[in-house]
């Protein structure tokens, strides 16, 4: 089922199929190691329901839900 | 010999950085922006050799100032060598970097970094293997204990000798194998180096790599399909080459069924409920220790007895209560300065006009910088601690939101709370936001803060206007005043100068880490220098012009009454701009107005000056604030034409305009431009200007608030209507459209 990282519930997880978005974002996201194929486990939600953290890559990296909304996962 | 230290922010780098230069670290500046370059020597048996830290980068991106300096400077400058500082405990990520920097035409050495943490968890990394797979020298190392780092030197050393051509993991992908071998073509024929590093770039259709060799880059890309998403394309192969080739390196299994030290900190600090209490708690903690005279609340607690005749002792360390230790150092320094003064005092002749300039003048003025010294090492103590540690990347993540809407982060609260205490360590405290927008707004906010200096400002009016009966109502509405310009000041910055989206938060959060002494105290030290060259120059050269405005008159005289100074005279002739304030009206207007601006070098000598014209003396003014109604200065100021309004927006405007020198320095020192520095002293003056304006106009006619608030609701109604109609144009536009 394909899923937006935004709607993630913490310590639901997914694997990343594609990014949309603008290019600056984008490249970033790549670059911090969110491309197709990552597995990526949504930690927790900030105490005012935003940003996020996930766990990819044995790393954590937080990122807003507008971000997110960009990174489609099948889960 | 020149080495160029590169790698992810957290990997450790400026530790290995502070480890190999020692003493001879200097900070200065990236060419044209904000980014901190970092230098230094490393000297061992003779040798020396010259290092540079890079700043901290995830990527070689042409996106972020810092990736676009690192790239720069590894292509123009020709570092001999560059070392690769790579987290051996979060490998994938770091080594995605290593891909970027092995193109370029450069030696390379990794630096396996971490690697007692691993062995900490079990794990073990292999340096021969990761060397096999990039072909370049891999060195095992410890910045933190300086393990393995004498034999990277000698490694990045002999590395220097041969050069190396760069070579690409992401070229025989199938998708672009193609176009990249013909990019490679493009750039030989055309005699360019970088060859592996650029080919890549045009596929990309990198906007650096495009301004520089414009023709090659869309001969490039005509080879490209634009439906493709080649940015995609190389960050995956990337990865997958990493995953592919590197996931034997570290071998062992991390020990991770339970969780980590790091993780359970981490359920604490960020907790959904105690989360926000704690932030808040900290960060009261922080201003507590930097600026409270009554340390853990002992005094009000009734646990220290007053003593009826205060010794040096009470002096430093407080008297009924025990001062925070930011306070005990701010009195010793304090103290010293003054006895120092006085012997210097002493032993000038009195009463000729050079006496006067060496005391008040130039001795007040290296005084005066000497005095934030303590605070400003105690704040960035507690701050190089948090960062550190890894919690300010915390505080971003749980305070975003509550910060977006203004175009600030969670990492601005900390410079702005301890705008109460004083502006200077709150500005240059700015350092730690990464964003430049976000830093030069957090400083243009931080005058509005109510700090300590203005305190006696409040008391004295407070007193005066109230006979004392409500005086603590008139500090909370300075206090309330300046909050709420700050809020409104964001909210209109952010919509006209600082336009656009707020910067992504796509931020890495680090694993909790404990400080290390020897960084910290690093960070003190640079702190100082740059603070002492930036700020003290400008800080002591201001309070030396501003003695001449105020002691000598236009022909050349030492005056004795300020009103004959040249600032006096231009205060006369100009009172009238100030009569819309209420406090530039009438015979004694002149006497606000330069009290006003005496206030513009430091905010102590607005009481002390409007005592003077007076005809008190300072001592006469320490009396109790409930008698200071009777004195001189309290018929002077109950005797304002513009009555208690006009008081009021005196106030306002020294609460809200140019703090003081020190911190016009501070800010000059964060914002390192003649051109942004007049702008904030003009937005500073303006928005005190306009609301002293406000105050006074509100206070004597309170209709005038009805009319302001009918404007208001107009523009909103304005707004809303505009947004609108431009909303159904749009849904028109688009249903046409189909």
């Amino acid at each position: 089922m394909e899923r937006r990282l935004d709607s993630f519930s913490p310590g639901q997880k997914g694997v990343v199929k594609s990014i949309d978005g603008d290019c600056k974002i984008k490249r970033r996201l790549f670059d911090m190691g969110l491309t197709p194929g990552a597995e990526v486990v949504l930690r927790k939600v900030a105490p005012l329901g935003d940003p996020v953290e996930v766990t990819l890559r044995g790393y954590e990296l937080s990122l807003r839900k507008a971000e997110a909304h960009a990174v489609l996962t099948e889960v | 010999m020149k080495v160029a230290l590169a790698g992810n922010p957290n990997c450790g780098k400026t530790t290995l950085f502070n480890a190999l230069t020692g003493s001879t670290a200097h900070v200065g500046n990236w060419p044209g922006v904000t980014v901190d370059k970092r230098e230094g020597q490393y000297r061992k048996k003779g040798a020396r050799i010259d290092i540079v830290d890079l700043p901290g980068i995830y990527s070689l991106s042409p996106y972020t100032p810092e990736e676009v300096v690192s790239r720069n400077f590894i292509i123009d400058d020709k570092p001999d060598v560059i070392v690769n500082v790579v987290d051996s405990t979060n490998l994938e990520r770091n080594l995605y970097l290593t891909t970027q920097i092995l193109e370029l035409d450069r030696p390379v050495v990794i630096a396996l970094n971490m690697t007692d943490v691993l062995q900490k968890r079990g794990q073990k990394a292999d340096a021969g293997k990761l060397s096999e797979v990039f072909g370049v020298p891999v060195v095992e190392i410890s910045a933190l204990q300086g393990k393995g780092l004498d034999e990277m030197m000698r490694a990045a050393a002999k590395a220097a000798d041969s050069p190396r051509k760069g070579a690409s993991v992401v070229d025989k992908v199938p998708a672009i194998a193609a176009i990249c071998e013909s990019a490679r073509e493009k750039y030989q024929s055309a005699g360019i180096s970088d060859i592996a590093f650029r080919s890549v770039k045009a596929i990309e259709n990198d906007s650096l790599e495009k301004a520089k060799h414009p023709r090659i880059v869309e001969a490039v890309r005509r080879e490209c399909n634009d439906e493709v998403d080649y940015e995609a394309i190389v960050a995956d192969a990337r990865y997958k080459f990493i995953a592919d080739r590197c996931k034997d390196v570290v071998s062992g299994k991390k020990e991770g069924v339970k969780l980590s030290k790091s993780d359970k900190i981490d359920r604490v600090l960020t907790h959904r409920i105690w989360g926000i209490p704690l932030f808040l708690l900290i960060m009261f903690a922080v201003f507590h220790l930097t600026f409270s005279e009554d340390f853990l609340y002992l005094g009000a607690m009734g646990a220290i007895p007053e003593v009826a005749e205060p010794t040096l002792v009470n002096d430093i360390f407080g008297n009924g209560a025990i001062n925070a230790p930011g306070t005990i150092l701010f009195n010793l320094m304090d103290i010293a300065t003054s006895k120092l003064g006085e012997v210097i005092a002493g032993a000038m002749p009195e009463g000729v006009w050079y006496s006067s300039l060496v005391n008040d003048g130039i001795v007040g003025g290296v005084f005066s910088v000497l005095s934030f010294i303590p605070q400003i090492l105690v704040l960035f103590l507690f701050l190089s601690i948090l960062e550190d540690s890894g919690y300010m990347a915390r505080v971003a993540f749980i305070m975003d939101r509550a910060f977006r809407k203004f175009g600030l982060s969670g990492k601005s609260f900390l410079p702005l709370l301890m705008c109460f205490g004083c502006a200077v360590p709150g500005i240059m405290a700015t350092k730690t936001l990464e964003d430049d927008k976000e830093r030069r707004m957090t400083i243009l906010l931080a005058p509005f803060f109510s700090c300590g200096a203005k305190l006696p400002i409040w008391a004295a009016f407070g007193a005066i206007l109230f006979r004392g009966e409500h005086s603590d109502l008139i500090v909370y509405s300075m206090y309330i005043l300046g909050i709420a310009v700050a809020i409104v000041s964001a909210i209109i910055l952010k919509k006209l100068v600082f336009k656009g989206e707020a910067s992504p938060f796509i931020m890495e959060l680090p694993e909790y880490h404990r400080p290390q002494f020897r960084n910290t105290m690093v960070h003190l030290w640079q702190k100082l220098k740059h603070y002492l060259f930036r700020a003290a120059t400008i800080i002591a050269g201001a309070t030396v012009v501003i003695w001449f405005l105020t002691n000598i008159s236009f022909t050349f005289k030492f005056v004795e009454d300020q009103g004959d100074s040249i600032l006096g005279q231009i205060a006369q002739v100009f009172s009238w701009l100030f009569v819309p304030l209420g406090f530039g009206m009438g015979e004694d207007g002149w006497k606000y107005v330069v009290a006003a601006f005496s206030g513009l070098i430091a905010k102590e000598m607005v009481v002390s000056t409007l005592g003077s014209f007076a005809g008190m003396q300072d001592d006469a003014l320490e009396v109790d604030t409930d008698q200071l109604l009777s004195t001189a200065l309290g018929a002077m100021v109950s005797g304002m034409a513009g009555g208690a309004p006009a008081a009021f927006a005196f106030m306002a405007f020294n609460l809200l305009s140019v703090p003081c020198m020190a911190a016009v320095g501070a800010a000059y020192g964060e914002l390192r431009s003649g051109k942004r520095i007049w702008g904030a002293v003009g937005y500073w003056m303006l928005v005190a200007y306009v609301v002293s304006a406000l105050v006074y106009w509100i206070g004597t006619y309170w209709w005038i608030s009805l009319i302001l608030v009918a404007i208001v609701a107009a523009a909103i109604g304005i707004k809303i209507y505009v947004d609108k109609t431009k909303q159904k144009r749009l849904a028109g536009g688009s249903e046409r459209g189909k």
